[in-house]
């Protein structure tokens, strides 16, 4: 992208960030996040993603969304007006122990990755009580 | 009223734009009015070719069957309708970012567009609309004659 080599090492930022391997942008995706009785609905917009480019993981708690979407070059037509760039879709929450882990299904249809989890029932979350003395 | 012209103002300057659209925010915040329309949804690509122009437009959640193009001599109107989730009896949003009401955009493409040929497509959030320059517009190649 940047035609310009710098020859001089740079320093690392103390601690080091983690870097992509693809020279791509990437961008956040808007999300609703809908509380429901059993559990939460999330809704992430990504635009250009299907269900074969788009990606859940939960590693312990941290629920990531990844989204890849391919630039297009349309031949023989020159962009003349830009608004949105196309990139990659990234984005990761923290989800509480009452979310049952083997069960977050995950739908893709229009552009909108929909999430559902649910939460796990009542008496296996370990919830420790607070007394006072 | 229209959207970038990229006939008249040669690319993305458009001051009056702007301007439009800070008095619209004015507008809505003293006149208090409920649903804002969205002048500046959906974000939308232009490219242009030799006889036709193709606009993509990101808009993420639409149903196809609510979403109106029109086109008037070099004129493009896309406009819509996106529902925000129903919210059903104990839920709540925890977040919400996304947008959804009423939207419009009128851009001003640089060539006539034959309006019978337009085609559009809604694939994987994306719309993408073709738009054949009209025949009547294109650039005709006058032949010197030398006597």
């Amino acid at each position: 992208m940047d035609s310009k080599i710098d020859y001089e090492k740079k320093q690392a930022p103390v601690p080091v960030e983690t870097e992509r391997t693809r020279n791509r942008r990437v961008y956040v995706p808007k999300v609703d996040i809908v509380e429901t009785g059993s559990g939460m609905v999330m809704y992430a917009d990504m635009p250009g993603v299907d269900e074969k480019s788009v990606e859940v993981t939960l590693e312990k708690n941290v629920l990531t969304i990844t989204g890849s979407v391919e630039p297009e070059a349309l031949a023989g037509r020159s962009m003349a007006y830009a608004e949105y760039d196309v990139g990659d879709y990234e984005r990761a929450f923290t989800v509480s122990d009452e979310i049952d882990r083997d069960r977050i299904d995950a739908v893709v249809k229009n552009g909108v990755l929909k999430l559902f989890l649910h939460k796990l029932p009542q008496a296996e979350v370990k919830k420790i009580s607070v007394r006072t003395e | 009223m229209f959207g970038p012209g990229l006939w008249r103002y040669g690319g993305m300057l458009d001051p009056m734009r702007e301007m439009q659209r800070l008095q619209r925010e004015m507008n809505r915040v003293f006149s208090g009015m409920g649903q804002p329309l969205h002048e500046e949804l959906p974000p939308v690509n232009v490219w242009v070719g030799e006889g036709d122009a193709v606009v993509t437009a990101e808009l993420p959640g639409a149903d196809p069957g609510k979403v109106d193009i029109s086109v008037v001599g070099d004129t493009l109107t896309i406009s819509g309708f996106r529902e925000a989730a129903r919210l059903g009896e104990g839920e709540s949003y925890h977040r919400q970012e996304r947008s959804h009401g009423r939207f419009s955009r009128s851009l001003q493409l640089p060539f006539h567009v034959e309006a019978g040929k337009v085609e559009a497509k809604y694939d994987r959030g994306i719309l993408r609309i073709s738009l054949p320059r009209a025949e009547a517009d294109k650039p005709r190649k006058i032949s010197v004659k030398c006597e």
